[in-house]
């Protein structure tokens, strides 16, 4: 039985964490190799780093970071944030992460999906997909650069294409409930994973460990990814995990 | 020595820093002189089984894995390289393989399960070898879209189940094979390593 998978997501910024972090017992909390240890013993299935450097340097940095991550973690992980071409996925690849994930590029481009997935196969293209409910569309519309941009794309319609042109899972952002600890948006989600065969990680709005069960169960989701609640110590891996299991579901 | 075999396709990166993190020597390599040199051989790959075979055709790669596997060397396939040791892949279009282990490489049969077959899932043990020594009955990393079908269940060492079984470890003699990443399985996956190291090692002294 394939389980149901907890993804922990880090915001790296010029090699260091960020976004308010609360550990004790780490001696340096900002250390990406630590934290993402610290998550692996804790029993992630998977972590994905999302590099917010604003500068060359700081992006220079972060294969650094990947190839320090990759040298210590016995478990997959992601990196996104900036990747805007097959130079830079190869890049973050050689030195050891196992997915890259594209967003605005792979809008701006979506031949860049294809090239990513006939170099290093699907299973390393990870196509990310932020989301938000539009009126006027009846359905959920896609946003690039952060969430700044509208696109005309509708989501389910983006997803497909991006599966056909090779993606191997989509991490999908519900822009609607980022933030707001009221539970993954459920009807996207599950909007999404019925309409593309990939795996689809959801992500937004997780604030309890009742909130991933409701994504696996209700959403369709083959993941969930969170930051907030597991840097401020709100939950842990452990505890969700546990929580999931009592209610039937399969984890590691 | 390992070495692991470099055809071009597919991310030995993570592979070799999981033997890094173990401390085993190794070397990657594209030439089969430098090849022949490694006590055992391990194939990683990601990617098309019908551009991977095309690839150690033309480089002449295939015989030598062949010859090599023959002589008695200790051979692990991950993944992709698990695949290419069968006798053939329907992946685009029929392709022939190293026909080191008997079976076919077939795609999953349409069903309400996501394809690729990606994630943890649980290993089950069909016959004792070397490489579960110290493993235990417990989750690995998965990322496949194609199964291989064996033609004769004395090959199956450990199979998961996805809608059908999925042969997870095989082998036969010096021949090994795991489906899912052992390097990127947490410590489960480590210790199948580690399994195959002194295995290789067993057999140089």
């Amino acid at each position: 039985m394939l389980t149901k998978r907890i993804i922990p997501c880090l915001d790296v910024k010029d090699g260091r964490v960020v976004k308010g972090i609360q550990f004790v017992g780490l001696r340096d909390a900002g250390d990406p190799v630590e934290l993402a240890t610290f998550y692996d013993r804790e029993g992630a299935d998977e972590l994905v780093f999302l590099d917010i450097s604003a500068s060359h340097e700081g992006r220079q940095t972060m294969v650094d970071v990947v190839r320090n991550v990759a040298a210590t973690l016995a478990i997959p992980f992601t990196v996104g944030g900036g990747i805007n071409s097959l130079e830079d996925m190869k890049r973050i690849l050689r030195a050891g992460a196992d997915k890259v994930s594209l967003n605005t590029a792979a809008l701006l481009n979506p031949e860049v999906i294809t090239e990513g997935a006939n170099y290093f196969g699907s299973q390393c293209i990870v196509v990310a997909i932020d989301a938000k409910y539009d009126e006027g569309l009846g359905s959920w519309r896609v946003f690039t650069h952060g969430g700044r941009n509208a696109t005309d794309w509708e989501v389910t319609a983006w997803a497909k294409e991006a599966v056909l042109r090779g993606a191997g899972e989509i991490l999908l952002t519900s822009m609607d409930s980022d933030g707001e600890k009221s539970g993954f948006n459920l009807a996207l989600t599950k909007a999404v994973s019925s309409a593309v065969s990939v795996p689809v990680i959801a992500s937004g709005g997780a604030g309890s460990a009742d909130h991933f069960y409701d994504a696996f169960e209700e959403g369709k989701a083959d993941a969930a990814l969170a930051a907030s609640i597991f840097h401020y110590k709100e939950t842990s891996v452990a505890e969700v995990k546990s929580y999931l299991k009592a209610r039937g579901v399969a984890v590691r | 020595m390992i070495g692991i075999v470099d055809y071009g396709m597919g991310n030995l990166f993570s592979v070799s820093k999981a033997l890094e993190r173990m401390n085993v020597p190794y070397f990657i390599s594209s030439e089969q002189e430098t090849l022949a040199g490694a006590d055992g051989l391990l194939l990683p790959g990601v990617g098309s089984f019908h551009d991977a075979m095309n690839i150690l055709q033309e480089t002449r790669l295939a015989q030598f894995l062949k010859a090599q596997a023959v002589s008695g060397k200790p051979l692990l396939g991950i993944c992709l390289g698990m695949q290419l040791l069968f006798d053939s892949s329907e992946e685009n279009g029929k392709t022939a393989g190293l026909g080191l282990l008997k079976g076919n490489v077939v795609k999953f049969p349409d069903s309400n399960l996501k394809v690729p077959h990606m994630g943890w899932n649980k290993l089950r043990f069909q016959q004792a070898s070397p490489l579960l020594t110290n493993v235990p009955e417990e989750f690995v990393y998965f990322v496949h879209s194609y199964y291989v079908k064996l033609a004769s269940e004395d090959t199956l060492i450990a199979s998961s189940n996805y809608g059908v079984t999925v042969p997870a470890v095989v082998g036969e003699g010096n021949v090994f094979g795991t489906q899912f990443h052992p390097e990127k399985s947490s410590e489960v996956g480590i210790t199948i390593l580690q399994n195959f190291v002194q295995l290789v090692e067993g057999v140089r002294v």
